[in-house]
């Protein structure tokens, strides 16, 4: 047949395995922001934006100047940074003492599960009032707060990270006559630490939130109150000061749990 | 030390898993259990070391645990149970720091463990650099690092590849040909069964019960792949099993 005299068409087999495989590419992230800066300060100099709308990311850059010529900004970030670190701290190591409790108790988990249920949505700012009778104007009901609105998220991932540990290495840790306090230090603990850290991040970041929500009523120095005085004057750029020092706050918060996370979790796969 | 099931049965709750198993599990011997999935062969093995209670019977522990002894009863599993944040050592050593054990005596029984499974050289890596063979080798030597009087494997070579897995039984057998341990050994692979085992006890489909004791009074050295004998043994359990494996194939699960 003539057909089979025919060279057979060659022809390369189309490559369709690509994509679905996030990688992280690292620069990416910074030059996103970059560029919408320059958008909005090239916006803002050609009169697309008026500043009514928007500041000048270059006013707002020497507002934060200024600040930190005049040493005002250590006097606002000082206490708040000491308001969030004694509130966080308490309310994550109340949050993850009492979630690994209810992971482990099934007395505990049946008594304080749906009490956690009901807190958790309560917006904390709203007890601020009630805190400050309770704990007076000064420094402590700002603790509370934060400390407060910190617990709730914790205890909820903790126990979820507790309740995630896999039972077979517990039942090897039986089977191995190990100690009760053994299993739950050798084994659970360990084991959840993948879930508390990630419980944290969200934690840290209501922190942030609640830290601004209580300097908002009754501090005199802090990220907040900086914040809500340049609001009521309507300054924008010295708002825009006080917001970009909390992202960069968050985003540092971030990093050190994804810090971490690479050096404390580098067992996982 | 011997171990003797007197009239174990077990159910969860409708379910009844065993019934009346009678059994001698024999010092320096290994006894395989077989029976078609879901006979509760691995029940069975967890009612034999403590990690559950049966419903009726009870299970016997005849003569003392040699006195070096950790853990008399110790688990192979058949998903390693490694914690993966620890290294390989310190997978051996989590068994250890509860039982006293401290400072060079730690060192000495690392050593020996490792040596003896041949992973002296993996000594720091961390599980998930392992093969699941060499995982196994670790669980192993971690077992043995108990001294067990009785070693309590559960389907130790299922997780594993063919060819991984007759590595493991050639090293297995070189273990106990060396030092004889007790073993009960549950699987569900014939030809483990029959290169491994002493006597096999054949369980029915649930409830299980044992439909017989087969016997292979080959020593365990002189097992070879393709071995006439162990080959009519290994088709004489299959013809035993099939109707029974075919029928728990068919069954619906309860779940």
């Amino acid at each position: 047949m003539p057909d089979s005299e025919k060279p057979d068409l060659q022809m390369q087999v189309a490559f369709r395995g690509g994509g679905f495989a996030p990688q992280s590419k690292r620069w990416i992230g910074l030059i996103v922001f970059v560029v919408l800066i320059a958008l909005i300060e090239i916006g803002a100099r050609l009169g697309f934006i008026s500043n009514l709308t928007l500041p000048r990311p270059s006013d707002v850059f020497y507002t934060f100047v200024e600040l930190w010529n005049t040493g005002l900004l250590w006097k606002h970030l000082l206490p708040s940074l000491s308001r969030l670190a004694v509130g966080a701290t308490i309310g994550a190591s109340l949050g993850i003492a009492v979630g690994v409790m209810i992971g482990l108790f099934s007395y505990v988990r049946a008594g304080l599960v749906p009490i956690v249920a009901a807190i958790f949505p309560i917006p904390k700012i709203a007890l601020l009032p009630l805190f400050v009778i309770w704990f007076g104007i000064e420094e402590q009901s700002k603790y509370a707060l934060i400390a407060f609105g910190t617990f709730t998220p914790t205890v909820v991932a903790t126990y979820g990270a507790v309740d995630n540990v896999d039972r077979s290495l517990i039942r090897m840790g039986q089977s191995f006559s190990l100690s009760w306090f053994s299993i739950v230090t050798k084994i659970v603990l360990p084991g959840s630490m993948p879930g508390i850290l990630s419980g944290l991040r969200v934690s840290l970041a209501i922190a942030i939130i609640l830290l601004v929500a209580a300097e908002m009523l009754g501090a005199e120095y802090g990220v907040g109150a900086y914040i809500l005085e340049a609001g009521s004057l309507y300054d924008l750029e010295r708002l825009f000061v006080g917001v970009a020092i909390l992202s960069i706050l968050g985003v540092i918060l971030s990093s050190v749990i994804t810090f971490f996370e690479t050096r404390v979790l580098d067992w996982r796969v | 030390m011997d171990l003797q099931l007197d009239n174990v049965s077990h159910r969860y709750d409708d379910v009844e898993v065993l019934r009346s198993i009678n059994l001698v599990i024999p010092a320096g011997k290994i006894v395989c259990i077989i029976g078609p999935s879901g006979c509760g062969k691995s029940t069975l093995l967890r009612l034999i070391g403590g990690l559950e209670l049966p419903t009726e019977g009870r299970i016997l522990q005849i003569g003392e645990p040699p006195a070096e002894s950790l853990n008399p009863l110790t688990y192979v599993f058949q998903d390693f149970a490694l914690l993966p944040w620890r290294s390989v050592e310190g997978n051996i050593s989590l068994v250890l720091e509860d039982h006293g054990i401290r400072g060079s005596h730690v060192e000495t029984i690392i050593s020996d463990v490792l040596a003896r499974t041949n992973l002296t050289d993996f000594r720091k890596a961390l599980p998930k650099q392992l093969s699941g063979g060499m995982k196994q080798r670790v669980a192993i030597s971690r077992a043995l690092a108990v001294k067990p009087a009785v070693m309590l494997m559960d389907e130790p070579l299922s997780a594993l590849d063919s060819q991984t897995r007759e590595l493991l039984m050639d090293d297995l057998i070189d273990l106990w040909t060396r030092e004889p341990f007790t073993s009960v050994y549950v699987t569900h692979n014939l030809s483990e069964a029959v290169r491994l085992g002493h006597s096999i006890v054949v369980l029915s489909r649930r409830p299980g019960c044992i439909r017989e004791i087969v016997d292979i009074p080959v020593p365990l050295a002189e097992r070879k792949i393709g071995d006439i004998e162990l080959e009519q043994k290994q088709k004489y359990l299959w013809e035993l099993m099939r109707d029974e494996a075919a029928a728990a194939d068919q069954e619906l699960l309860d779940a």
